[in-house]
């Protein structure tokens, strides 16, 4: 896989189209840009580290690769350069802490009211930007009082014949249990029987921080998990998209794992409006929707493009009568998971994502919808409009009460 | 989910076949591997510059033009639909203002000074037209390498312009501030000029520095969404025409046409992928059913009732050489025409000569159906459009984005047709 990756950066010719795209390098000269910091600078690294830190500006959003008419790994070509950096230099204490959600998760929730209130507290605020480098307006999430995983545990998902397992990962678990909530009922609702084996964290947040060997740890437990059930030729089906990339490529063209285990999860693994989709296509969705007169602008963030499945979440809302959804130009929110929360990054975060908040914005909407929860809480941060995973539309219109 | 049509390709053609068919409230994807030739090419739309010699009226031209090149993919439009493609493109893109038409050729100059013949011009681009002649200053920008404004001048004094009107030219370099950077690209530029102090600073450097008269190019880096208004801001304040200059990739307007058409396909509900291949097909005997995608997980098919292939050529990956010469269609492995002989040559030394391997691609029917040696169609309801398409020499015509314009919209019209 590492010779593919690396390979890859033979094909580019140098056309620039990555860096007309790069949200990044757009908002801040310290990034000078993907084609830069990767297929050129690519060529110093053999054996060694980068020439420069540049490429830690990178934000690992992917839409580099994307765009790419040659097939170059643009963005898995920097992601990798980055690890090597800080390989050498030493990951910063900051980095090793926030890259962990589910250890931070463990901590917060049963103290979730003091660790609320210790998140809000500007002086505290302050002083966690002054030792720790967490700026002080980053958008972090609230703690949920009690985990996804407890109510998973007594929830009892009536039987059915046919069984998909549920991948909440750690942002459904200890911040929004209730998005959870509401993505097994409606596949609940659609004639699933819903396993929710015991998870934790995928790795992701440690891999873009480039600590790769945790990662790897981290993705390799989990798939192990939910191995089983693959093997069993269940689909497993997320909410978190980004998470879902991981663990459908990213762990294996980035942190280059070769594992048996995370092979059948990755091919097992479907973003949940994808696999919403893929059911309507085969005249399985329930369209038992009630009417939801809204005005939802809906932003599919970059981790759910680089899924290449297009926009399901739009398909999704045109079955749900006099919900208006208009899909947005801006590519990216900024967030990039932990990028925005960093004190040195925090201004370029945001200067990314302000057109993204002015569209959103724009459209005076009642709310707004986008697949991932960092950029959710970013575009909420940004525009101070509610975002909700859109499965929440359709929980809503399929007439099931707050979860 | 069945769509009307899916169309592969997102560059100029697979872009104007995809709004076309989605204005008629067809339902339409478009696949793409990436981001295609908009941003490498000018903003122009050159239908025919160059048959015997530059051409001064493409609509003229063009009937010998066919007649003499009967491979070419202009054989398989006729001159009314061609027209019609530029008047719904320049409208379409109402923005940009787009001004000119097949009737007469403008002669812009290109990045390094050639008068070169363009039939479909953007507004921002219009004052740079040679053929009335005048003084041209040409404006540099330091730390933009990509632009050259003293060999383009040189160049362009040199034009021949017809009726003999006087072009003179000479060139100027403004240091505004790049905020520490070096260097910087069109695109970083582009993002520059939409900040009023930054225009404050280019207008007020460069106004003592004009003579009156003086018409005003400056590289093709005035703004993306908002360069109308950089443009009109700029000809308001110096008071001299101003017009850009093509430059070399990215090109920024090129990047505004991108962006124009991709919106409007979001307001007409077609659906964007890129960054996903086509990499196989189901089909019932002459029926082409699905195209199948690579996702980040597993192959992913879509179902149409008709297809348009607008893949590029072998700059965009549509057409492959592998390393014994054997050329293959990448989507489809359809049958290609144009072919030199295995033992032909396939290169001549020269760079600009007639490259025998260029005018390699897909021969189409009247309905732009890629058709076998017989002249059967591959399939009753796949149709190609733009660089991928047999017999044309756009470097040598200039009319790629012309091609690609009138082989997307007469694609969609061919859907149209067959479907209604």
């Amino acid at each position: 896989m590492t010779e593919l990756v690396r390979d890859s950066l033979d094909h580019c010719v140098k056309c620039t189209i990555c860096e007309t795209f790069c949200p990044f390098s757009q908002a801040t000269p310290l990034f000078p840009g993907p084609k830069y910091v990767g297929p050129q600078a690519e060529r110093y690294r053999a054996g060694t580290s980068s020439p420069d830190v540049s490429v830690d500006y990178c934000s690992g959003c992917g839409i580099c690769t994307r765009v790419c008419p040659q097939g170059v790994k643009i963005a898995e070509i920097n992601s990798r350069a980055r690890a090597g950096l800080w390989e050498e230099r030493g990951i910063p204490l900051r980095n090793q802490l926030i890259a962990r959600p589910s250890v931070l998760g463990r901590l917060g929730t049963p103290v979730a009211p003091l660790a609320n209130w210790t998140l809000r507290n500007r002086p505290l605020r302050w002083v966690g930007e002054r030792l720790l480098g967490v700026h002080r307006h980053a958008p972090l999430p609230r703690f949920a009082r009690r985990t996804f995983q407890r109510w998973a545990k007594r929830h009892v998902s009536p039987a059915a014949e046919r069984t998909v397992v549920y991948f909440h990962a750690c942002g459904t678990n200890y911040y929004e249990p209730a998005v959870g909530r509401m993505t097994v009922e409606v596949l609940e609702h659609n004639g699933f029987h819903v396993v929710i084996p015991p998870q934790d964290c995928c790795g992701l947040p440690l891999q873009s921080n480039g600590n790769f060997p945790a990662a790897r740890a981290y993705v390799r437990r989990l798939a192990a998990r939910l191995a089983p059930y693959a093997r069993d030729g269940c689909a497993i089906v997320t909410n978190s998209t980004s998470c879902g990339l991981m663990l459908k490529r990213e762990a294996q063209e980035i942190l280059d794992v070769e594992d048996e285990d995370v092979r059948v999860v990755s091919e097992a693994m479907f973003d949940l409006c994808e696999f919403l989709l893929l059911l309507h296509e085969h005249g399985e969705l329930r369209t038992d929707f009630r009417p939801l007169p809204l005005t939802v602008p809906y932003h599919a963030p970059c981790q759910q493009q680089s899924h290449g499945i297009g926009k399901p979440a739009l398909d999704l809302f045109a079955l749900i009568p006099q919900l208006e959804a208009i899909e947005l130009d801006a590519d990216c929110c900024g967030v990039a998971g932990t990028y925005g929360l960093k004190k040195e990054k925090y201004e370029i975060s945001m200067a990314v994502g302000e057109r993204l908040f002015d569209e959103v914005r724009e459209a005076e909407p009642d709310l707004a919808a986008c697949d991932s929860e960092t950029c959710r809480w970013q575009i909420e941060h940004g525009s101070s409009i509610q975002a909700v995973h859109p499965v929440e539309l359709l929980h809503r219109a399929y007439g099931f009460g707050e979860p | 989910m069945t769509y009307d049509v899916v169309v592969i390709g997102a560059g100029l053609a697979g872009l104007t076949a995809a709004l076309r068919l989605a204005e008629e409230g067809l339902r339409v994807l478009v696949v793409a591997k990436g981001v295609g030739g908009t941003h490498l090419a000018p903003a122009t739309i050159d239908v025919l510059g160059y048959a015997d010699g530059r051409v001064e009226s493409p609509a003229r031209a063009l009937p010998e033009f066919v007649a003499a090149h009967p491979e070419h993919p202009y054989r398989r439009v006729p001159v009314g639909l061609i027209r019609a493609s530029l008047e719904w493109f320049a409208e379409r893109l109402g923005g940009l203002g787009y001004r000119g038409g097949l009737e007469e050729n403008v002669l812009l100059p290109t990045a390094v000074g050639v008068a070169k013949p363009t039939a479909l011009v953007p507004r921002t681009m219009a004052a740079g037209d040679l053929r009335a002649g005048g003084r041209f200053v040409f404006v540099g920008l330091r730390g933009f390498k990509d632009f050259y404004p003293g060999y383009l001048a040189e160049n362009v004094a040199r034009s021949e312009v017809p009726g003999g009107a006087s072009v003179s030219a000479r060139a100027l370099e403004l240091g505004p501030p790049l905020g520490g950077e070096v260097d910087v690209s069109s695109a970083g530029l582009a993002r520059r000029f939409e900040q009023a102090e930054f225009r404050d600073l280019v207008v007020r450097e460069l106004e003592q520095r004009l003579a009156p008269g003086e018409i005003v190019g400056f590289p093709a880096v005035l703004g993306f969404r908002h360069a109308q208004e950089v443009w009109q801001e700029l000809e308001t304040r110096l008071r001299h025409p101003v017009f850009e200059v093509p430059t070399l990739p990215p090109s920024v307007g090129g990047i505004r046409v991108f962006e124009s058409l991709t919106a409007a396909l979001r307001r007409n509900g077609a659906r964007v992928v890129v960054g996903s291949s086509v990499s196989g097909s189901e089909h019932r005997g002459k029926t082409l059913e699905g195209v199948v995608t690579q996702t980040a997980a597993r192959p992913r098919m879509y179902r149409a009732r008709s297809f348009v292939l607008a893949s590029g050529g072998f700059a965009s990956g549509g057409l492959q050489m592998d390393s014994y010469g054997r050329v293959r269609e990448t989507a489809f492995d359809l049958p290609l025409a144009g072919l030199p002989a295995p033992d032909g040559q396939r290169f001549e030394p020269g760079y600009f000569d007639e490259q025998p391997i260029a005018g390699v691609g897909l021969a189409v029917d009247d309905a732009l159906r890629p058709v076998d040696a017989a002249g059967a169609p591959a399939f009753e309801n796949l149709h190609a459009a733009g660089a991928t398409l047999a017999g044309a020499t756009p470097w040598r015509e200039a009319s790629g984005n012309g091609i690609s314009l009138a082989t997307g919209y007469a694609a969609a019209s061919a859907i149209l047709e067959r479907t209604s």
